[in-house]
């Protein structure tokens, strides 16, 4: 066995209230491909973060050792310049800038004067730009190639950077099959000329095609560690996802009634670019006292698919119909939805849910605040009231119901979420990823929560990329893959392995 | 939640001192929200001392009213616009537009319309103008910066076209009025004239106070909120009693109560209410703290943003009016740099450049300050030039101050 090019031991993080990563291990061979899989909320993206100094020495427990010197970077600069550099899922380009502007951006090459010397950009760039294999001009604009190319620059960004480590954070994720290939394709020729890359994929057909290594994590620890020649897809999905799921979820017993929700063919294309399909004739019903899951990975169109039917949040060229107890509501502003007794809870509560500078109690009466007007003014002590009463029955965690939303844990901001979405006295309760960035014991209290309002009547609608769970909470569960609906199983029908394979499943070309 | 005291580990635990320090954790709370409020006192006391009291003369009392009734007119519409994270540049040109239009409804020179009518007709011409600026914000989705920057130019423009290149003067009583108009009655007492309605209507805002601040308080303790400690809030109803008291005075003495005053108080309190009563207020504070948490939680944003602007038409018409009345003048430079007043009185009361936060009462506060500084440096007989710069300073203090409190209030909550 060589020496390890990275080692990454016993890494520990913490958020206020979440251990994010718990004694983690990463051992990383030089010029191999290594593979990290799990679930989102695993850990993966915290560790690329502690790895590449997005999150400084000091704020974390562990070492890290890069070529048998132990780093203490201070941000992601001291990590690139030891040649670790990490590529993000949003690509960090200008889009308004050259090719040649963005490859050198913040590493300017100036002539002796101290100006940037263009004709070198330029020639450097087209060097750079014929290793990635790209044969455009670096003068032409980020804006005007397609997302495949643009990846590729950010790896010939990567490459002026004089890389050793190459992170990847689901590179694929945007990219058609053609763009994926060329660009695993790229990671192997790289490979060959001795640098060294960590990908970090839900696509096991791609992790077990480039792969040497793969490890495995799993709610912030290390799984294990597999070699190529033991790699399977079932393998890696047992390491996702095999675990304890016994107490985590509040015994629920469903007393199922009517159709609430009956959604038909619902179609949205991009905002952007109308011709690209993002959900695709997706349709799906819920009835009263169900909790129904939407199980997807990231860029299925789980999101897409809510906020599009939520108001048309999302999308363009937006089609298709949705019935309530059987009579066809619209929903094309968010007031009409929610007037029609749909409401939505975000999956990112801090950009779309709450307003953090504004108090508890501001917040749950945001959806509703109609229902607290009389003679045309807002009651405050009635709003006072209320809220208090959601703080009571929710058990939020706060000295006041006049403290800011922004001071409160991921667990409590997301228990005024819900408060605001039942206070609008919704039928149907569309969560979008509901324990996000939650600890274990919240977990629970969101999922006694959701029992209590599916015992209620209320039809409910979980999406979320973590299959336990969804498992562990839903009475059905539809599998979405590339904006449609490859699947529907009972619960008692359905095991992690079987729900992978469909949100897996790719369209037939 | 009966027990409100602190809960720092150093806390001491006997029941007294506990006691003690909820009533001190209060004082502090209350000096925090009220920083602002204490800045108006301090500077109002540096001024009265440089200008040797003659800031605090019932004639330059009067006159710092009257002065400045216009920009606070266009404070209260720019803090909301500000709270739902907008700006308005073009109210100067606006004021001096409408300024321009009633003078032509009104001048007998003109149409020589009856006062009221152009009074009326003025401020609908101010509100399609702001519904102008709105509709390019609301519907099209051009950054107000811009819509008002256009309109800056388009308005001040328009009213050097209405005035054909001269001025319009000799506005009717009434009109004049807005602007310089006082109500009295004035008695005389021992060889000096007192007003007593002046007194009375002082009284009266003094009962109200009273009334209002014990009935919200008994309303929060009807519903088990947390208020302030009883020595605490008769202190300061108090004193606020006898501010009143003495501004009352003041005005009784010069020449009564200016109609200006009448005209602001009267927006301040409808407005104070609009912000925090209605659904139309609260929907401003949500979509400058979140506005896409805001749009996903259906509120009407584009609504919002189009009345808010046509709001700000109809105050800066209303600004435009007062302040030509009490000139007795419509010209051409007219409103000049009433924009950036009317914005520093904003942030200076507090509103944060972000959006979301900012309050009426702040910025008329806010407003106060910007005209003490005028009339005090004024007084002193400091030059027009050091006049700008030391507004600019305190701007930049006042900001810098918020600011720098937020940073420790961050990270306090992130702890």
């Amino acid at each position: 066995m060589t020496q390890n090019i990275l080692e990454m031991r016993s890494i520990t993080k913490t958020f206020p209230g979440v251990k994010a990563l718990s004694d983690v291990t990463l051992e990383v061979a030089p010029g191999e491909v290594h593979a990290i899989c799990g679930e989102n909320g695993a850990g993966k993206s915290t560790l690329m973060k502690v790895l590449s100094g997005v999150y400084p020495h000091g704020t974390y427990d562990g070492e890290i050792v890069f070529e048998g010197r132990s780093m203490k970077f201070a941000d992601i600069r001291g990590s690139e310049d030891e040649g670790i550099v990490i590529i993000h899922q949003e690509l960090a380009l200008s889009r308004y800038l050259s090719i040649a502007e963005n490859i050198f951006l913040g590493n300017e090459i100036k002539n002796r004067f101290g100006l940037i010397d263009w004709n070198k950009t330029t020639a450097e760039a087209k060097k750079l730009l014929a290793r990635v294999g790209l044969n455009d001009d670096p003068a032409q604009k980020i804006m005007n190639i397609g997302v495949g190319k643009q990846q590729l620059v950010e790896i010939a960004k990567a490459l002026s950077k004089r890389v050793k480590i190459l992170i990847l954070d689901e590179p694929t994720a945007a990219l058609n099959d053609a763009d994926s290939d060329h660009l695993l394709d790229l990671i192997l020729h790289l490979k060959g000329q001795g640098i060294t890359s960590i990908i970090i994929s839900h696509k096991l057909n791609e992790i077990k095609k480039i792969a040497d290594s793969v490890t495995v994590i799993r709610d912030g620890k290390t799984i294990e560690t597999i070699r190529r020649d033991d790699v399977s897809e079932d393998r890696i999905i047992k390491g996702m996802v095999g675990r304890d799921l016994e107490h985590r979820y509040p015994d629920h017993t469903p007393h199922i009634g009517e159709e609430i929700l009956r959604v038909e063919d619902w179609t949205a294309h991009h905002p952007q670019d109308s011709s690209r399909v993002i959900v695709d004739k997706v349709s799906i019903t819920a009835r009263a006292g169900e909790i129904v899951g939407i199980a997807g990975l990231m860029g299925a169109g789980r999101t897409e698919f809510a906020m599009s039917l939520f108001g048309h949040s999302y999308g363009s060229r937006i089609s298709g119909k949705v019935f309530k107890r059987g009579q066809e509501i619209k929903t094309r502003t968010v007031s009409e939805a929610i007037k029609n007794g749909i409401a939505y809870a975000t999956e990112d509560r801090k950009t779309f849910g709450l307003n953090l500078i504004e108090d508890i109690k501001r917040n749950i009466s945001m959806a509703s605040l109609d229902k607290l007007v009389s003679l045309g003014l807002v009651n405050d002590n009635e709003e006072y009231k209320v809220a208090n009463e959601y703080k009571d029955s929710m058990n939020i965690k706060a000295p006041s119901v006049l403290n800011a939303t922004g001071q409160l844990s991921g667990g409590n901001q997301q228990k005024v979420v819900l408060s605001k979405w039942i206070y609008s006295d919704p039928d149907v309760l569309i969560l979008d990823e509901p324990t996000r960035g939650i600890d274990v014991g919240a977990k629970y209290e969101i999922y006694t929560i959701i029992n209590r309002l599916a015992a209620e009547g209320k039809a409910i609608v979980v999406i979320s990329s973590e299959l336990p769970e969804l498992l562990g909470i839903c009475d059905r569960i539809y599998a979405l893959s590339e904006g449609r609906i490859t699947g529907e199983m009972p619960v008692a029908d359905a095991t992690p392995e079987a729900l992978l394979k469909l949100m897996t499943l790719e369209k037939q070309r | 939640m009966t027990d409100t005291t602190t809960q720092k580990p150093s806390a001491p635990q006997g029941r007294g001192i506990g006691q003690l320090s909820s009533n001190a954790k209060h004082i502090v709370a209350d000096l925090g929200k009220n920083g602002i409020f204490l800045a108006l006192i301090a500077v109002i006391v540096l001024f009265s001392i440089t200008t040797d009291g003659i800031l605090l003369r019932p004639q330059n009392i009067s006159n710092l009213i009257v002065q400045n009734g216009y920009i606070l007119i266009l404070a209260i519409g720019m803090v909301l616009v500000i709270v739902a994270g907008h700006i308005d540049l073009s109210v100067g040109s606006i004021a001096a537009f409408i300024g321009a239009i009633s003078g032509v409804f009104v001048s007998a020179d003109f149409l020589g319309l009856p006062w009221w009518l152009a009074v009326i007709l003025s401020l609908v011409v101010g509100a399609i103008v702001g519904a102008w600026q709105g509709f390019w914000i609301a519907f099209v989705g051009i950054p107000a910066f811009i819509v008002t920057l256009a309109g800056m130019l388009i308005f001040r423009g328009l009213a050097l076209i209405t005035l054909g290149n001269s001025n319009i003067g000799s506005f009717p009583e009434e009109y004049r009025a807005l602007g310089n108009g006082f109500v009295n009655f004035p008695v005389e007492i021992g060889g000096q004239t007192v007003d007593p309605l002046t007194l009375t209507v002082g009284l009266i805002a003094v009962i109200a106070l009273i009334v209002q601040q014990f009935r919200t308080r008994s309303g929060r303790v009807k519903y088990g909120q947390d208020v302030e400690p009883m020595p605490w809030f008769i202190g300061k109803i108090a004193l606020s009693a006898v501010g009143i008291g003495a501004f009352a005075y003041a005005l009784s003495v010069f020449k009564g109560i200016p109609v200006t005053l009448i005209i602001l108080a009267l927006l301040v309190l409808a407005y104070g209410v609009v912000a925090n009563r209605t659904t139309f207020g609260r929907h401003i504070y949500a979509i400058g703290g979140n506005r896409r948490a805001a749009e996903l939680s259906g509120i009407k944003t584009r609504s919002v943003d189009f009345w808010l602007f046509v709001n700000m038409g109809l105050l800066a018409a209303l600004a435009g009016l007062v302040f030509t009345a009490r000139l007795n003048l419509a010209g051409p430079k007219a409103g000049d740099g009433f924009e950036l007043e009317a914005i520093s009185a904003a942030f200076i009361g507090g509103a944060a450049v972000q959006g979301g936060i900012g309050t009426v009462g702040g910025a008329i506060i806010g407003g106060f300050i910007i005209g003490v500084l005028n009339n005090g440096m004024s007084i002193m007989g400091i030059g027009i030039e050091w006049q700008q710069a030391v507004k600019g300073l305190v701007l930049l203090l006042a900001v810098a101050f918020d600011v720098y409190n937020k940073r420790r209030a961050g990270t306090a909550a992130a702890r």
